[in-house]
């Protein structure tokens, strides 16, 4: 018999409908697995695996009855935890939050349940979603199932930050996972493990019940094997909702039915500007390997420009710090999370005292911008220069946009490094996402492919970047290159 | 424009985050690393343009001005609101003495 854990999300739901095997099989077969796992590759902060059966067995007597099981019915999920669970705890893989057991249930999460999945646990993350290597989780870090061929039995970092969701879903502990986006945090662990994400257009999955960073930034999306499971998952997360003022209101797209990897009349753009000096051959070679892929599916592929690209970045690490800054200002020792109260302390004291306690050395750290680039007499040279930087970005894009259909590039500037190599130096670390955040100041969608392997065996993966809503391009343009990259390849089993 | 220690404790005095001084001594040159960088945002020719205010474009929306227009969100939830506080006491989050 096949191993069910080797089954992505489209042939989960067809097998359960089709009656090939039963949800709760599925569900059994990913609890055996993480349990397996969790000691080497600390992917869950927490298992559920009798929330799993439970809804698993839910499906399956729904099936018996002859009702309808839901657009991912008998699949179950990891859930990244960064949103909030009924009666489960999430933690934003703080200290601050530890224990915290939320009263209700993020939008996101809930149309999942709703669409027929079970919860398989909540997964690790960078903490506060700060982080590009889930390194600064309070739980430990997330491992990597890649190793590199080099015969060194180094430990890679998984990306982040939903590093979690990444390493969980590559080693196959779940089908697929939630993962969020601000500066890339779906697209490069995505990158990092061999598998597929999609940020999709800000504003199509509400952000009501994610814990919150960086608000104009912050997407949720689906993190999977391939492209026709992303275009599943996200058609089941996405949706109106009227408790998130930025949520779009529009119609769900029916992602599933209409992809098609025929990119005639199509162009893909290569943006010039990220090309940069001392790129790695790998990369490189990758992308121009994509580009081929592309053209072979009948698209035309011409040269853009997009003049601020070197700016996104540092304008990134004003505007999330400082949204940062101000989200995280709830976390005072008085609603909920951690209090520490010194003896004899007053009120200002335990602020300052469950802060420091409660919040890791990252999470300070932008902090600390954050709220030095928003104080008295900083603010216009900091904070409104980034936003008049961001409104520049985001119009480079929208000219290309009158010249491509679709923008092709790398998600990340290396393949996965190793634990600790970027830990001392917050800036290279910050660098990682050179190529993911021009798109996440722009709102755009954006999703990340497998495209190969480099040189030590390690995934690497090709982004591609749409114009606002059209997120149905963007997979097309994935599907093409998923179909001629042919990427099978999966970490060999060493836990 | 670079930081020195007492700017930092400053900052972290407004953030509310009470650093040791090993921690204030560390976070001076991180944080100055990173100011130097971000400071290339000073070329960008920014003459006529607008800072972003929201990335797609949305009206914000108004709900009906009613009690419980979300049952959800709407009242009756004290319970709820205080089962994650780390001191709850008749019905009230309970901070320490704020005045003499």
């Amino acid at each position: 018999m096949t191993d069910l854990t080797d089954l992505g999300v489209a042939a989960i739901r067809d097998g359960v409908a089709a009656g090939d095997f039963t949800a709760l099989e599925v569900a059994e077969a990913f609890n055996a697995n993480i349990a397996a796992a969790q000691g080497a590759l600390n992917a869950f902060i927490v298992a559920t695996p009798e929330k799993a059966i439970e809804a698993a067995r839910a499906i399956d007597a729904r099936r018996a009855k002859g009702e309808p099981l839901g657009k991912m019915g008998g699949v179950p999920i990891g859930m990244k935890d960064l949103f909030a669970t009924k009666g489960v705890q999430t933690t934003a893989a703080s200290h601050m939050l530890e224990g915290f057991v939320p009263e209700y249930e993020s939008t996101v999460s809930q149309k999942l349940w709703d669409a027929g999945c079970g919860m398989l646990g909540k997964l690790n993350l960078d903490q506060f979603a700060m982080g590009s290597s889930n390194e600064t989780s309070y739980f430990g870090n997330v491992i990597n199932p890649w190793k590199r061929n080099d015969g060194g039995n180094a430990s890679l970092a998984p990306g982040g930050s939903s590093g979690g969701s990444s390493s969980a879903v590559s080693a196959r502990l779940c089908p697929a996972a939630t993962g969020t986006d601000t500066g890339g945090s779906i697209r490069q662990p995505a990158a990092f493990t061999g598998i597929t994400g999609i940020k999709p257009t800000y504003g199509r999955c509400s952000r009501w019940g994610i814990v919150a960073f960086a608000s104009s930034l912050d997407q949720a999306g689906p993190m999977a094997r391939d492209v026709t499971d992303c275009a599943i998952m996200l058609e089941a997360m996405a949706g109106f909702d009227p408790k998130d003022s930025t949520s779009l209101d529009m119609p769900v797209p029916e992602w599933e039915a209409n992809l098609s990897g025929d990119l005639a009349g199509k162009k893909v753009g290569i943006p010039r500007e990220y090309r940069m000096d001392g790129m790695n051959p790998d990369i490189a070679k990758s992308w121009d390997q994509g580009a081929e892929w592309l053209r072979d599916a009948g698209a035309e592929v011409i040269d853009i420009s997009l003049p601020h690209t070197k700016y996104a970045l540092p304008a990134y690490y004003i505007v999330a710090p400082a949204e940062a800054s101000s989200n995280l200002a709830r976390y005072d020792g008085v609603r909920y999370g951690l209090r520490d109260l010194p003896d004899g302390a007053g009120l200002q004291d335990m602020y300052a005292a469950t802060r420091a306690a409660g919040f890791g050395p990252e999470v300070k750290r932008r902090i600390l911008i954050g709220t030095y680039v928003l104080s008295a007499g900083f603010y216009d040279a900091y904070y409104t220069q980034a936003q008049k930087v961001r409104t520049l970005i985001a119009l480079d894009f929208r000219n290309a946009f009158t010249e491509c259909d679709v923008i092709l590039a790398p998600t990340a500037p290396s393949a996965a490094f190793a634990l600790g190599e970027k830990t001392d130096d917050p800036l290279s670390m910050y660098l990682n996402d050179v190529f993911a955040v021009p798109a996440s100041l722009a709102g755009l969608p954006a999703m990340s492919v497998p495209a190969g392997l480099d040189s030590a065996g390690l995934p690497l993966g090709l982004q591609l970047i749409g114009n606002m809503f059209d997120e149905q391009g963007v997979l097309n343009a994935g599907l093409a290159i998923e179909q001629r990259a042919g990427f099978t390849a999966k970490p060999e089993k060493w836990w | 424009m670079s930081v020195d220690t007492a700017t930092v404790a400053k900052i972290a005095a407004l953030a509310r985050i009470k650093l040791g001084e090993d921690e204030l001594e560390a976070m001076v040159p991180e944080l100055n690393g990173i100011l130097a960088w971000v400071e290339q945002l000073g070329e960008v020719d920014v003459t006529g343009v607008e800072p972003m205010t929201a990335v797609i474009p949305n009206t914000l929306r108004l709900r009906d001005d009613v009690i419980d227009a979300d049952p959800l969100t709407g009242g009756n939830k004290r319970d709820a609101v205080l089962s994650n506080a780390p001191a709850a006491e008749h019905g009230f989050f309970g901070v320490p003495k704020v005045i003499e």
